[in-house]
């Protein structure tokens, strides 16, 4: 039988303030225990939240950023359930009265098996609102004991709820990594997933194609984009499993085990909290203004999908190099300077040369190094001077790679290495024809075969002329002899 | 000296006529002597206290004193005070030492006052008698065998029996008025959002204001200079110019305007309570007053209104109180569930339980809608018809409870009768408007009865006016208790 997968995300990005969302303690990560849990944080009685604008400013930021609409008025609720690791017994939420309403993310979607093509998809964004993350309960160390850390708790997030849109674990993972993508690209959230600032909770259900949703389960706290595959595929092939053997899906919250790659369960519907909320009578309603958020849309830089449609319909680049030049701000801000000192200091309008050398050796190079673009020895404006050589043609594709290769472990620019290697091609006419006549001279015999019909005798002339100018010559030119001299 | 006005102290404390350090070892001596009848303290520090008194002394004789430098106050067991036991008369913080001030304790201290005592209190302010303080009833002054009212029990018995030159309260639902009212004091509940609420622990956050308890208007606007102010860290707390609350004691009350709510004297009043309020209206017109009949109709609401937002709002507030990182945990439990569990059947009494209970039912999925929504409805509805009164008058006044105080245990089992004792203040707090009692006479027990004086938001300079100049002409202010 066939089934449809139906997916839905709500991704819990946390915000890159300095301080909580509620207090003036500071969020930085790694710190030991409840060190950063002041009054606030440690909820002691009589103490009162005060919202941190600069959440805001953040959720505005995604919201112009989706295109979604920025509520005028939005309210902070409580949600109320008891744990160790939340210390007012409730947590600071948005329930009816989000921030940011209907918004929506276009993605570029790699299929991951079959020969499927990249398809572009728009996932529409339910709202995404503001709230308080809780501490951290830890169970190690403490015989037997539960230690409670609140340096999280009060942390400023921003759950980001899609709707059911997604049909495979393929456009999942591209709707998270976009998502990822765009929340770095706009200052508002680090991205960093090992320290839990970006976390997936996926909804995932299966019915028949058009067919009414499906129960669905809910997959907590993904913390890769590798694992959230993985518990996609574990979780469809389950639940389609258990309807074709007669049995039901519930509704339920379940967690990802990785090593074990299967789902289990963490909690029914039954045992699901009441979690009665209501206004917190300690905030006042988050009235945002349209000068605020014209404020906040003023700092706002070009979008990744703004900018990969540029790259296309402009640059002339191609869907894909657009689309990987645009996975982080920072990747773009390389190639871009890279193309502009390429254009401004050399002339050369060669946003495809640029490209492919970005893609191909500086990706490469990094992968392998396991270094980010932040990270990247050679700067755009080194890159540049080395790309300028190759379409000037002062050296060879191949010559470039080995001058690559230097820059990057040893450093230095690619004029000093060209010299220093002696990589420089043979462009000066004179001496390519000094070479072209005397090969022709010496195999007289041959030119009389080629000059009779032979053409396929050309690669052997040029195969010649390389190893005589020690690989130097430049091909182009050479060709351009060779041809010239041959014919007579 | 335990009469003078606080005016008069702060005169004779300037003057060097007695230090600081004098008159409270003089107030210390007095709660000696008497506290252990009227239990109307939980904690008290004398060390602390006569600490303060030192520090007061020197900046008296450096002559940077404001008015309350070096004035004795006690504080409510509510207000958060570093280094003090801070209990809110509850056994679920029997051991909670505050680290820090309430907003209200650090404007006291930086005008120099001296935290004199923590008060007894309805635990967790929930309560109309004191009787629900795990600390035990506080008893009135005017008669032992009676409550002094509540929650603010303890200050109002305190302030009556002269165990302070003044004192705090809170007030949510008329925990400032009715007890004032019950011990024959003056007291104030401001416009909500005057007085910070931070360090203040919360019983209902939407309804909860702080004010002064003392022996005049004129004391109360002294005291409320020192503790109004705008405080970044209650985003409830309103920003306004600094007044100055005695700015208009001595005006004449030619051609004020009283309203008089038809149902504020309707059944349910006990009879000598209204005549003494009518002997207070008469007097009034004698001081050039006029007198409009108005209506407040939706006033016959406002119990169950609060009695549905106000535990909402508290069950929420005390969750806080879970035994893991402060306070009262069970010595023994099998489970975390357990341990919440036990730690909160023990630490937290009846009334609050009940209370607890209520708002968690009123939150809940299904009634939501039913309650906490109807009930919001309702109480833009109260606060209309206030504003549709202010278009006829300039204050609004009454009786502040329907009843002198009752005996200990007159109400302990019946909770409705209870909550009914605070059927003419609960509305003031749901519209968050300003509202004052002031002794006005005495009923058939000769136990004091209070005249409820509320006014416009903001219009705090105004009541204590009008109230100035009724102990002016008046000496119910002055009576003092036999100890």
């Amino acid at each position: 039988m066939q089934w449809e997968i139906v997916i839905g995300l709500e991704v819990h990005a946390q915000l890159s303030t300095n301080s909580k969302i509620f207090c003036g303690a500071s969020t930085a990560f790694g710190a030991e225990p409840n060190t950063q849990a002041d009054a606030v944080s440690l909820a002691l009685p009589g103490v009162l939240p005060v919202l941190n604008k600069g959440a805001v400013e953040r959720a505005i930021k995604f919201g112009l950023a989706t295109g979604a609409h920025i509520a005028p008025r939005s309210v902070f609720a409580r949600k109320n359930y008891f744990y160790p690791d939340l210390p007012k017994g409730y947590q600071i939420s948005q329930f009816d009265l989000p921030v940011v309403g209907q918004g929506a993310l276009t993605i570029q979607v790699e299929p991951l098996s079959g020969n499927a093509k990249p398809y572009e998809k728009v996932v529409r964004i339910t709202r995404a609102h503001l709230e308080e993350d809780a501490g951290k309960s830890l169970h190690a160390d403490f015989h037997g004991m539960t230690g409670i850390d609140l340096n999280r708790a009060g942390t400023p997030l921003l759950e980001i709820v899609s709707e059911p849109d997604m049909r495979s674990a393929a456009e999942a993972v591209a709707y998270a990594k976009a998502l990822h993508t765009l929340v770095r690209w706009i200052g508002i959230c680090d991205g960093n997933m090992q320290e839990g600032s970006f976390r997936c909770d996926v909804n995932v259900s299966v019915r028949k194609p058009g067919g009414e949703l499906g129960t669905r389960r809910e997959i907590k706290n993904l913390n890769s984009f590798k694992f959230m595959q993985q518990a996609i595929d574990y979780e469809v092939q389950w639940q389609i499993d258990t309807i074709e053997n007669g049995g039901k899906v519930q509704q339920a919250t379940i967690l990802f085990d990785p090593d074990s790659g299967e789902t289990r369960m963490m909690r029914s519907k039954e045992d699901a909290h009441d979690y009665r909320y209501f206004p917190d009578p300690d905030l006042l309603p988050l009235d945002i203004s349209a000068q605020w958020i014209d404020e906040v849309r003023a700092t706002l830089p070009e979008l990744p999908h703004d900018k990969q449609s540029r790259y296309v319909n402009d640059l002339g680049l191609s869907a894909y190099d657009a689309s990987v030049l645009t996975s982080s701000r920072e990747m773009a801000d390389f190639f871009d300077s890279t193309r502009m000192h390429l254009d401004t200091e050399n002339d050369i309008d060669n946003p495809k040369l640029c490209a492919n050398w970005i893609i191909g050796e500086v990706a490469a190079q990094l992968n392998r190094d396991e270094l980010d673009i932040t990270q990247c020895p050679i700067k755009a404006y080194r890159l540049s001077e080395l790309l300028a050589y190759v379409a000037k043609g002062r050296i060879s594709n191949s010559g470039a790679k080995e001058v690559f290769r230097t820059m990057w472990t040893e450093g230095g620019d690619a004029d000093s290495i060209i010299v220093k290697k002696a990589l420089e091609q043979i462009s000066d006419i004179g001496a390519i024809e000094k070479i072209v006549d005397e090969i022709i001279a010496a195999n007289a015999d041959k030119v009389a075969e080629y000059r009779s019909g032979k053409d396929k005798l050309f690669g052997f002339f040029v195969g010649l002329a390389m190893k005589a100018s020690k690989g130097k010559a430049n091909p182009a030119q050479l060709n351009d002899i060779l041809k010239q001299k041959l014919a007579g | 000296m335990f009469e003078s006005s606080l005016k008069q102290l702060g005169d004779a404390l300037r003057a060097k006529k007695i230090s600081s350090v004098e008159l409270t070892q003089l107030y210390l001596d007095r709660i000696a002597a008497h506290n252990p009848a009227l239990n109307a303290y939980i904690t008290l520090n004398p060390e602390m206290s006569l600490a303060q008194a030192r520090a007061a002394d020197a900046r008296l004789a450096a002559g940077s004193a404001d008015a309350l430098t070096g004035i004795p106050v006690a504080q409510k067991d509510i207000f958060c005070a570093k280094g003090w036991l801070t209990t809110c008369g509850s056994k679920m913080l029997h051991n909670f030492v505050s680290p820090y001030d309430a907003h209200v304790i650090s404007q006291f201290n930086n005008a120099g006052a001296i935290n004199l005592g923590k008060t007894n209190m309805d635990e967790f302010a929930m309560g109309s008698s004191n009787e629900t303080s795990y600390y035990g009833a506080v008893k009135n002054p005017w008669d032992k065998a009676r409550v002094p009212g509540g929650s603010s029990g303890g200050t109002a018995s305190a302030v009556a029996a002269r165990l302070c030159a003044a004192a705090t309260g809170t007030d949510t639902g008329g925990s400032i008025r009715q007890p004032a009212a019950l011990c024959g004091i003056s007291g104030l509940k401001p416009t909500y959002g005057v007085c910070s609420r931070y360090g203040m622990i919360a019983f209902a956050s939407s309804l909860d204001q702080a004010g002064p308890m003392g022996r005049s208007a004129e004391d109360l606007a002294l005291l409320l200079n020192t503790m109004a102010g705008f405080d970044e860290r209650d985003s409830t707390s309103l920003q306004r110019d600094k007044e100055d609350y005695a700015r208009d004691l001595n005006k004449p009350l030619n051609g004020l305007r009283i309203g008089l709510p038809k149902e504020f004297f309707a059944e349910g009043l006990g009879s000598d309570v209204a005549r003494a309020v009518e002997a207070a209206i008469a007097e009034y017109k004698k001081l050039g007053a006029t007198v409009v009949d108005i209506s407040l109709p939706n006033t016959r609401l406002s119990i169950p209104v609060y009695y549905v937002l106000a535990p909402a709002e508290a069950s929420s507030n005390l969750s806080r109180f879970d035994g893991v990182r402060y306070g009262y945990r069970a010595p023994d439990y099998s489970d975390l569930a357990d341990m919440y569990e036990q730690s909160r059947s023990q630490g937290f009494g009846a009334e609050v339980k009940r209370r607890i209970m209520i708002g968690t039912y009123v939150l809940s999925h299904g009634y939501y809608d039913a309650y906490y929504i109807q009930a919001q409805k309702i109480r833009r509805l109260i606060a209309q018809d206030f504003v549709e009164a202010y278009k006829h008058c300039d204050v609004i006044m009454g009786p502040t409870s329907p009843s002198t105080a009752f005996k200990l245990g007159e109400k302990g089992d019946d909770p409705v009768q209870m909550y009914l004792s605070d059927i003419y203040t609960i509305a003031v707090n749901l519209a968050g408007l300003p509202g004052m009692s002031i002794p006005c006479g005495f009923g058939d027990n000769d136990m004091p009865v209070g005249l409820q004086i509320i006014g416009n938001y903001f219009d705090e300079a105004r009541m204590l006016n009008v109230a100035h100049q009724y102990q002016l002409a008046t000496d119910w202010h002055n009576r003092a208790p036999q100890l």
